[in-house]
C-alpha cells in the first residue's frame, strides 16, 4: 500500500501539485487520471523519488519514503518496477538482456536460473521467441510488454506504469491493460497507472484518482464514475456524444 | 545557469560518482566495454594523426634550420621534445575530446531523453556510478596509453620523413634522439595526458547526463561539451606547463 499526504510540488513559481492526498491499495490497479498537464506524471515521479515533493509525505507500507536516506531508498526501489511511457528499454541490449539486467545487477543466481526466470516472464507477457531481438526490431506493443517483463522480473511489490497505452492501437491497448491487471491480481501488487485512456478507466479502474490543475478533484472506482455528478469529471471522461451514450447504457446495465 | 552553478554541479557529479557498486562484476564488464569504445576505437585516428604530426614537424623544422652552424641532429631533438611535451598529449587529447567526448555526451544524452537513466534510477542503481565512472576510468586508463603510442609514432614519422626526404640520415636522427634526452619530459607528457583524459571524459559526461529536452538538445549539448572540453584542456595545458616546467 502506498499512502501520500498533502503533496505539494512547484517548479519555480508554477504550482503543479496542490495538497494531493490519496491511498493506493495493494492488489488493485490504482489509476491516476486527468488531462495533459494536470500533474499525473509529476505525482508519479514524486512517488518513485525522481522528483522530491516540496511538502507532504509518501508512505510505503507504513514507512515514510520522504524521510528515507539514499541507501534505504535504494533497497525500497528494488521492490519497485516501472513501465515508462516510451518503454525506456536499453537500446544496446537484446530483449533477453534487457529483462535479465535487474537480475544480473541484484541477484547472485546462476546464469541458468536467471535465463529460466527471464523466459518465465517473457512467456507471461506472451513474448516467447523474441529473446534475441533488439528494441529497434520490435513493435511498440512488444516494447511495452518487454518493459512490463523487465518491471516484474524481480517480483516487485509496487508497479508503476506511465501511460502504458500511449501510441498503441485500441486492441493492443486492451491487451496491455489486461496483462497489467492480471499481473496485479496474481501477485497482489500495488499498481499505479497514469492514464487518460477511457477504456482503461472503465475496464481496470479499481481505485481512481482524478486530478485537475494539480488538485485532487475526485476519487472512486469505475462504477462510481458512471454515477458521479462531478461536472469536471463527466466532461473529462465522457467528452464525446458517443461516450455519453455509452455511459447511459452502462448506467442502465448497472441499475438492472 | 551561470558558470559557477555549472561548476558546482560538475563537482557534485564527480563526488557522487564514487559509490560502492551494486554488482562489481557488471561494473567491470562496463569498464572493459568502455576501454574498447574509448581506447581501441580511437586507435586508428591516433595512429594517422601521430605519424603525420611527426612527419610534418620534421619537414618544417628542417626548413627553419638552414644555418650550417647548427648540427642537423638538432632536428631530431626538436621533433622528440615537441612531440613528447606538446603534440602527443595536447593535440591528441584535443582530437579525442571531439571523438570520445561527443560520443559520451550523445550516448548519455540519448539515455536521459529516452528515460533510460530514470529506468536505472528506479531499479535502485546509482546511475552516476554505473554510467559515468566506467567511462572516466576507461578514459584515464586508455588515453595515456594512446598518448605513449602517439609519442612513439610521432618520432618514427619524423624519422621516416627525414630519411625519405634526404634531410639527414637515420643514424644522425637516432643520435639526436638519444642526446640530451630528459626522462622528466615523458613524465610531464604523461601527467598532462592523465589530466586531459579525465577532463575530456568527465566534462562531456556532465553535459550528456544533464540534457533536458529532445534530440535537438542532445546535439547542442554534445557540441558544447566538445568546445568546453577543448578550452579546458588548453587552460589545463598552460597551468601544468607553468607549474611543472
Amino acid at each position: 500500500m502506498i499512502e501520500f499526504k498533502n503533496i505539494v510540488k512547484r517548479f519555480e513559481d508554477k504550482l503543479v501539485l496542490d495538497n494531493v492526498s490519496h491511498v493506493m491499495k495493494s492488489g488493485m490497479s490504482n489509476l491516476i487520471i486527468g488531462t495533459s498537464g494536470s500533474g499525473k506524471t509529476v505525482l508519479q515521479k514524486c512517488l518513485v523519488g525522481l522528483f522530491e515533493p516540496d511538502e507532504g509525505d509518501i508512505i510505503y507500507d507504513g514507512k515514510s519514503f520522504t524521510k528515507m536516506d539514499d541507501e534505504e531508498r535504494k533497497l525500497l526501489r528494488q521492490q519497485i518496477g516501472m513501465l515508462f511511457q516510451g518503454s525506456a528499454l536499453f537500446d544496446s541490449m537484446t530483449v533477453q538482456e534487457n529483462v535479465k539486467f535487474p537480475l544480473d545487477m541484484f541477484t547472485n543466481d546462476s546464469n541458468q536460473q536467471k535465463l529460466k526466470r527471464v523466459n518465465e516472464v517473457l512467456e507471461r507477457v506472451n513474448l516467447i521467441g523474441a529473446n534475441k531481438k533488439y528494441p529497434s526490431e520490435i513493435s511498440g506493443g512488444m516494447k511495452k510488454r518487454v518493459g512490463i517483463a523487465r518491471a516484474i522480473v524481480l517480483n516487485p511489490k509496487f508497479l508503476f506504469c506511465d501511460e502504458p497505452n500511449s501510441g498503441l492501437d485500441p486492441q493492443t491497448s486492451m491487451l496491455i491493460d489486461k496483462l497489467i491487471y492480471d499481473i496485479t491480481k496474481e501477485n497482489n501488487i500495488t499498481t499505479i497507472i497514469n492514464t487518460h485512456d477511457m477504456n482503461s478507466v472503465m475496464e481496470i479502474g479499481d481505485n481512481i484518482l482524478y486530478l485537475k490543475n494539480g488538485k485532487k478533484e475526485w476519487s472512486g472506482n469505475s462504477k462510481d464514475i458512471i454515477f458521479s455528478e462531478n461536472k469536471n469529471l463527466n466532461e473529462f471522461i465522457f467528452a464525446s456524444e458517443f461516450l455519453q451514450d455509452a455511459k447511459q447504457m452502462r448506467m442502465m446495465e448497472l441499475k438492472k | 545557469m551561470n558558470f559557477f552553478s555549472h561548476f558546482g554541479a560538475y563537482v557534485m557529479m564527480i563526488r557522487d560518482m564514487f559509490h560502492k557498486p551494486e554488482n562489481p562484476k557488471l561494473y567491470w564488464k562496463e569498464f572493459m566495454h568502455q576501454c574498447v569504445e574509448i581506447g581501441i576505437r580511437s586507435l586508428g585516428i591516433v595512429c594517422i594523426i601521430s605519424v603525420f604530426m611527426g612527419a610534418v614537424s620534421a619537414l618544417q623544422t628542417a626548413y627553419q634550420i638552414s644555418s650550417p652552424l647548427v648540427s642537423k641532429y638538432i632536428i631530431a631533438q626538436i621533433i622528440r621534445d615537441t612531440v613528447i611535451l606538446e603534440f602527443s598529449p595536447t593535440l591528441i587529447c584535443v582530437v579525442l575530446a571531439g571523438v570520445v567526448g561527443s560520443k559520451i555526451a550523445s550516448e548519455l544524452g540519448n539515455m536521459r531523453v529516452s528515460e533510460q537513466i530514470d529506468a536505472l534510477e528506479i531499479m535502485g542503481i546509482n546511475t552516476k556510478t554505473y554510467l559515468i565512472l566506467p567511462k572516466v576510468a576507461a578514459a584515464v586508463f586508455t588515453i595515456p596509453m594512446l598518448v605513449v603510442l602517439s609519442m612513439v609514432l610521432g618520432v618514427l614519422g619524423g624519422r621516416m620523413t627525414v630519411s625519405l626526404a634526404g634531410i639527414i640520415s637515420t643514424d644522425t636522427y637516432d643520435k639526436g634522439l638519444i642526446e640530451l634526452f630528459k626522462p622528466y619530459n615523458v613524465f610531464f607528457g604523461l601527467t598532462k595526458s592523465y589530466t586531459f583524459a579525465f577532463l575530456i571524459s568527465s566534462i562531456p559526461a556532465y553535459f550528456g547526463y544533464n540534457v533536458k529536452g529532445g534530440s535537438l538538445e542532445i546535439g547542442r549539448n554534445s557540441t558544447t561539451s566538445v568546445v568546453v572540453s577543448c578550452v579546458v584542456v588548453l587552460l589545463a595545458d598552460y597551468i601544468l606547463a607553468a607549474l611543472l616546467l
